[in-house]
C-alpha cells in the first residue's frame, strides 16, 4: 500500500541536507508553511538556498531562519517589507546572497523545472537591470531574455487537504505557489490541515497531483486569521470554487 | 491663473471612469489600488491580483478577514461572486500573455516613448520588483498613475528615466494631478488638464515636449 502519509513533521524533513535548495511556497503570509519551515529549523540543515516570493516577515518561519543564520542564499522577487528586518540585517551585513527575479519569471522558472523545458525565452525584465549579463533575442519584433529553470531539492508547501497517496487541495490564494514549486523539487512535502480518505478528493478538483508529492504531513489546524485584527478570522463561504478548495 | 491639483481619489477616479465594462484589470500596489474604490457600480469589470485571484472584491468588514484571501499589497480583501482562484504560474500567464487590458501602475519616471521606472530607487535600497516587470510587458494597456512632480517639484516625465527601468516603451497613458498625457508614436499628448492650468504652464512644469491633444499641429 502506497501511504504518503509521514508520522511525524520531523520524519518528513529528516533527509534535508545542508546546502540544499529549498523552494519554500507563500506569498506574503498566505500559504506559508509555517510548520514545516519550524520543523527545518529544528531538523539544522544550514548553507541553504531559499526560494521564496518574500524574504520572511516579522520573526517566524523564514525570518526565523535568517535569524537562526541558516541561509546562504535568497532567490526572491519582493524582500522589500517592513517587517523583513531579519533577512535586512543579514543582507546588510554580507551574510546573504540576493537573486531578484521578476515574480512571475520566478514561478516560470520553477514551472519549466518541473516540466523538463531546457530554458525559455520571455519579455519581462527585457532592457532593465535584471536582463544584465542574460542572453537576448528579438522574437516577434519583441526583446526577450533567456530564463533557465529553477530546480529544487526540497520544496515545502501548505495545502488545505491531502490524501495518502498526495493528491492536494488548497485554499483560496493561499494556493500561489504550491502548485508549481510541487512540480519543481525532487522531494516534495506538503503539510495540510486535513487527511482524507482516498476518493475524498473531488478528482475534477484536485489541484496538485499525487505524482509531484512526496510526503504529506498533518499538522494542527490554525485559524487562517489575517494578522492585524484581534480576535481571530471568519470565513465566509464567498463562492462554489471557494467551496471545492476550501473548507 | 490658478488651478488646484487633483487629489489622489480625484485621480483614482478619472481612471475608474475610463475602464470599460468587461475589462480585466490588475491595479499596482499603492496608490493604483484606490481605483477599486471608484469603480461604477453598474460596470462589471474583473479585478486581477498577482497572487491567484480574478473576481477581486472589495475589503471585508471587520472581523471578517481571512489570512489566505489577500491582494498583492497583502491587505485582505474578498471574492466576488463568480470569482476564482488559480496558482502563480497561470496568474502570471494572464498577465505577461497579453490577457489583461489593463494595469494601472504607480511609477517614479515615465519617458517621452512610454519607459517606465517603478521599481527601484537604485543606490543603497534594497531592489524589490515583485510583478512590476510582467505587468509592465504582458498588459495591453499599461496606464501610469502618479504626481505630475516630485515633492521637490522636478517632472516625472522626463525624456529618459534616470531611475532603474521597469519596461521598455511600455506606458500608453499617464494620469496625474494636472492632466492625462497619452503616449503616442508622434510624442507625448496632454488632455484633460485641470481647470484653470494653461497649456503653457503644464508644457513649463513638464519640461519635455508635449502637444495638445486635438491641437493643429504647428505649421
Amino acid at each position: 500500500m502506497i501511504d504518503k502519509i509521514s508520522p511525524s513533521i520531523d520524519a518528513a524533513l529528516a533527509d534535508v541536507r545542508d546546502g540544499a535548495t529549498i523552494l519554500v511556497g507563500g506569498f506574503g503570509g498566505s500559504g506559508v508553511p509555517e510548520e514545516l519551515v519550524d520543523a527545518l529549523i529544528a531538523q539544522g540543515a544550514k548553507d541553504l538556498t531559499i526560494v521564496n516570493n518574500n524574504a520572511g516577515n516579522g520573526e517566524v518561519g523564514i525570518a526565523a531562519l535568517f535569524k537562526a543564520g541558516r541561509i546562504r542564499k535568497l532567490v526572491c522577487s519582493y524582500p522589500r517589507q517592513v517587517d523583513s528586518h531579519h533577512f535586512q540585517e543579514a543582507y546588510r551585513a554580507g551574510k546573504v546572497e540576493l537573486e531578484i527575479v521578476p515574480q512571475g519569471t520566478l514561478s516560470e522558472r520553477m514551472r519549466a523545472a518541473g516540466a523538463g523545458i531546457g530554458a525559455f525565452y520571455t519579455p519581462t525584465g527585457y532592457g532593465t537591470d535584471l536582463a544584465k549579463g542574460k542572453e537576448t533575442r528579438v522574437i516577434d519584433g519583441k526583446g526577450q531574455v533567456l530564463e533557465y529553470p529553477l530546480h529544487g531539492d526540497v520544496a515545502l508547501v501548505k495545502a488545505e487537504r491531502g490524501d495518502r497517496w498526495g493528491n492536494l487541495v488548497y485554499r483560496k490564494s493561499a494556493r500561489n505557489y504550491g502548485p508549481t514549486m510541487a512540480s519543481a523539487a525532487k522531494v516534495t512535502v506538503a503539510q495540510v490541515y486535513e487527511i482524507v480518505e482516498l476518493g475524498g478528493l473531488d478528482p475534477e478538483s484536485i489541484v496538485t497531483p499525487g505524482i509531484f508529492v512526496t510526503r504529506v504531513v498533518k499538522v494542527p489546524r490554525k485559524q487562517a486569521a489575517y494578522r492585524a485584527p484581534a480576535g481571530g478570522s471568519v470565513t465566509r463561504g464567498i463562492s462554489g470554487k471557494a467551496a471545492a478548495t476550501g473548507r | 491663473m490658478s488651478y488646484a491639483k487633483l487629489t489622489r481619489d480625484e485621480i483614482a477616479k478619472r481612471i475608474a471612469l475610463d475602464i470599460p465594462e468587461g475589462s480585466y484589470v490588475n491595479l499596482g500596489i499603492g496608490m493604483p489600488t484606490l481605483v477599486g474604490n471608484h469603480l461604477p457600480k453598474d460596470r462589471e469589470i474583473f479585478l486581477h491580483s498577482e497572487n491567484g485571484i480574478l473576481g477581486m472584491g472589495p475589503a471585508p468588514a471587520k472581523g471578517e478577514e481571512d489570512g489566505d484571501l489577500i491582494n498583492a499589497g497583502k491587505e485582505p480583501v474578498t471574492l466576488l461572486t463568480g470569482g476564482a482562484f488559480f496558482h502563480h504560474t497561470d496568474s502570471f500567464a494572464m498577465m505577461r500573455g497579453g490577457h489583461l487590458d489593463i494595469a494601472v501602475l504607480g511609477a517614479f519616471q515615465v519617458s517621452v516613448s512610454g519607459d517606465l521606472a517603478n521599481w527601484h530607487t537604485g543606490g543603497d535600497a534594497i531592489p524589490a520588483v515583485g510583478g512590476a516587470m510582467d505587468l509592465a510587458v504582458g498588459a495591453k494597456n499599461v496606464w501610469v498613475m502618479m504626481e505630475h512632480l516630485t515633492r521637490e517639484g522636478a517632472s516625472k516625465i522626463v525624456e529618459r528615466c534616470t531611475y532603474p527601468l521597469t519596461g521598455v516603451g511600455v506606458v500608453k497613458r499617464v494620469y496625474t494631478d494636472l492632466a492625462v498625457i497619452e503616449v503616442t508614436p508622434r510624442g507625448l499628448m496632454a488632455s484633460r488638464l485641470v481647470p484653470g492650468l494653461a497649456f503653457d504652464e503644464l508644457k513649463r512644469l513638464t519640461g519635455v515636449p508635449l502637444s495638445l491633444s486635438g491641437a493643429r499641429a504647428a505649421a
